[in-house]
């Protein structure tokens, strides 16, 4: 029999059981050790110290890199301990901005929170904290150097995860800042605006953009509809901030709310993404038509903006793979501004997202319609809480409320593009020749669900095998775009930038990666529940084509990137 | 970035050279950007960012490193550097009004470390093993200590005038 080994915490043993630090041993008894720089999916930084513990001979170690072993003895929480604690604080706090009431974080700043947790009541050294330094020349991230406390999460998150490189530490010392190369403005550096990093930084150093204020203004004018689109991944994360479960459907709700708030007409963007399959399918199949050399193939997707952004500025070459098909965003977008080109009022168009690239794409020169955009607003799914609190909705009473018709019949193929192989899986249901219930549970077993970074699948179309791969995080991405330069073939590869899809978008509140799978399988809930699963089978199909998009579907729902400008 | 771009192209060779005599392995970073100042007399961007692209590393990081080091310079150096000790013993005679009175001089300031004319680049070094001549200074490879104020002004004439006869 396999011999068990303990440590003891706080004189209670706790088993071993194969953790790679002290932190995790620690978190399994219960206790919840305070850190800035620590996140399982980056590596270990030990830099904030705020895990320090205390051996059984006094000696203070980081528990997030300490290694245990059978028989150790530590204290989490001593007198000694506590003091440290509180120092590092008010060292961290010494040259930062106190004006938590007018801050972007405020209430949803780990500095903010460990402050009041031990009991920070004064500050005893000279305060130093400059005025802000901002860099608002991104559409997508607001970077405020005054308030960053040089945890480094950001750093590694760009590095490590997303590989991007887009920041890092820069000068030494107390001039020791996160910078972009050269000190360049975000907008000009090889930042894609994943907000990645936001979602990981622990104050107010990096917060996502937000254009809620101009919204509320359009809102309040009469001479205005507003009309706005909801996107999958939304509904699903954002009703654990109001008290319901992780992953739990709110779509109902926000509909309800977004109408008392005063939108015209809500649509649902599964509707767009309908579109997206059957663009993109058809896009698929043609190539494999007409093709024979396959110099046309990888077929990488283009739903995500970030994805786009990074291939034009690190693989211009490959942009003639990358679908000539619009996000389902701005398929939508087009079709509503048609649908309601004639209305005597002014029509604006707003997107509710769990993305912050979005709203760079939004201001893409591409998608201008005689210099105005199709997207007039991208708002996040936080920037809609925000509406929503401020609004002062009790979001939790809402009665759910049906979407507006026609933009809001969609499938379950729609819905499902808001996880990472959702989109692969409604174009295999698309190109499918089975079409039996049976088909739609194989397509779904075929590996292109869960969690996975890089999943793959081989499946067959007509007598043709289909090698695809479905690839989330943009290190994974890079990682399978230089097997294919190393000889390796894929016929379809769908990329999303943020790790797990759409769910876990730097939009959405902030989950650690072991949580974002609650909100997938929301979705495919909610796939069960539509009547329609596959995109053709949408009834809006069929009078969109024959209709509005007659002799115009190239011009409305295909776009060519003019290359890789940067943002300007 | 002109200047730059032009210079990188006519120095394209020195910096493939470095690389290659490195070859490409990332880890000779420091070594690399050394050779690099050496070559150039400082650290162009143009080049940084060739040597990220070359390294397969982000320029991000050859930036990081760059200003890691107070030895790599980001910007083109003047003709004469003036380094000014502002060691212990050069600070407590009063080091810092000599560098004031090269700021006033030369237009310079904390931040501008470079005169319009291109001749003079001012320093700050700590020491640099002269107490007893304190508050002592380098220009180029000269020594000069006792500094005065009066002596400061001397000295950036003396140079100026070296600069139009040369």
């Amino acid at each position: 029999m396999e011999t068990k080994e303990f440590m003891i915490i706080d004189g209670i043993p706790v088993e071993i059981e194969g953790e790679k630090n002290l932190l995790q041993m620690i978190r399994k008894a219960g206790i919840e050790l305070p850190t800035f720089c620590y996140h399982s999916e980056l590596s270990i930084y030990g830099a904030c110290r705020m895990c320090i513990i205390e051996d059984s001979k006094g000696n203070l170690d980081a528990a997030c890199s300490a290694q245990p072993w059978p028989g150790m003895e530590i204290r989490t929480n001593t007198q000694r301990l506590r003091k440290y604690r509180k120092m590092i604080l008010e060292l961290l706090l010494s040259n930062h901005c106190r004006d938590c009431t007018i801050c972007e974080r405020n209430g949803n700043c780990k500095l903010q929170d460990l402050a009041k947790r031990f009991n920070v009541d004064a500050v005893r050294f000279p305060n130093t904290a400059t005025e802000p330094v901002r860099d608002t020349s991104s559409h997508c991230i607001t970077k405020d150097q005054s308030k960053c406390i040089l945890c480094g999460d950001c750093v590694r998150m760009c590095d490590e995860v997303q590989k991007v490189g887009a920041i890092d530490f820069a000068w030494r010392g107390s001039n020791m800042t996160i910078s972009t190369a050269f000190d360049e403005p975000l907008a000009e550096s090889n930042c894609v605006g994943c907000g990645q990093c936001a979602a990981v930084c622990p104050t107010g150093a990096l917060v996502i953009k937000k254009d809620t204020e101009q919204l509320w203004k359009e809102l309040d004018d009469e001479n205005v509809k507003v009309t706005v689109q909801i996107a999958p991944a939304v509904r699903v994360a954002l009703g654990k901030q109001f008290g319901f479960a992780e992953g739990e459907n709110a779509m109902g709700k926000i509909v309800a709310a977004l109408r008392r708030l005063g939108f015209d007409e809500i649509f649902d963007t599964s509707t767009g993404a309908d579109l997206t399959v059957l663009e993109e399918a058809k896009e698929l199949l043609d190539r494999l038509e007409s093709d024979a050399a396959n110099s046309g193939f990888p077929l990488f997707t283009s739903c995500c903006p970030a994805w786009v952004t990074y291939c034009e500025k690190n693989y211009p070459e490959l942009m003639p793979h990358v679908s000539t098909c619009r996000s389902p965003m701005q398929m939508l977008a087009s079709v509503v501004k048609e649908r309601f080109a004639s209305s005597t009022r002014k029509v604006i168009h707003v997107a509710i997202m769990p993305c912050t690239a979005k709203k760079y794409e939004c201001k893409r020169k591409e998608f201008e319609v005689d210099g105005v955009p199709r997207v007039d607003y991208v708002i996040t799914t936080q920037g809609l809480i925000q509406m929503i609190r401020e609004s002062g909705l009790v979001f939790e009473e809402l009665e759910p409320e049906a979407v507006d018709s026609p933009f809001g019949i969609r499938t379950g193929a729609g819905v499902i593009f808001g996880v990472s192989g959702g989109v692969t899986e409604a174009v295999l249901r698309r190109i499918s020749s089975d079409k039996s219930a049976i088909g739609l549970h194989t397509i779904a077993l075929q590996g292109v669900r869960g969690m996975k970074g890089v999943k793959e699948a081989k499946v067959k179309v007509g007598d043709r095998e289909l090698r695809i791969a479905v690839v989330s995080g943009l290190g994974n991405v890079r990682d399978l775009i230089e097997r294919i330069k190393a000889g390796e073939q894929f016929d379809f590869v769908e990329c999303m930038a943020c790790p797990g899809g759409c769910v876990s978008g730097a939009g959405q509140p902030y989950v650690p990666e072991s949580e974002v799978d609650a909100r997938g399988k929301g979705l495919y809930a909610a796939d069960k529940m539509c009547s329609f699963k596959r995109s053709e089978e949408n009834p809006l199909a069929m009078p969109l084509y024959n209709g509005l998009l007659k002799g115009r579907v190239h011009e409305l729902l295909h776009v060519h990137y003019s290359g890789s400008e940067k943002e300007e | 970035m002109q200047k730059n771009t032009q210079e990188f192209k006519t120095n394209f060779e020195t910096v493939c050279a470095i690389l290659e005599k490195h070859e490409f392995n990332p880890h000779m970073l420091v070594p690399i950007l050394q050779e690099v100042q050496a070559a150039y007399s400082y650290l162009p961007e143009d080049v940084m960012n060739y040597v990220a692209n070359a390294l397969k590393i982000t320029p991000g990081t050859v930036f990081g490193v760059a200003t890691f080091y107070s030895h790599f310079a980001l910007e083109s150096k003047g003709k004469y550097i003036i380094r000014v000790c502002n060691g212990t013993a050069c600070h407590v005679r009063k080091a810092v009004e000599i560098i004031k009175v090269f700021q006033t001089e030369l237009g310079l300031d904390d931040k501008k470390h470079t005169s319009d004319d291109n001749l003079f680049t001012l320093e700050e070094v700590a020491c640099i093993g002269a107490c007893g001549l304190a508050p002592v200074i380098t220009i180029n490879d000269d020594v000069y200590g006792a500094m005065t104020k009066e002596k400061t002004i001397e000295l950036i004439n003396k140079y100026k005038e070296e600069a139009v006869n040369a």
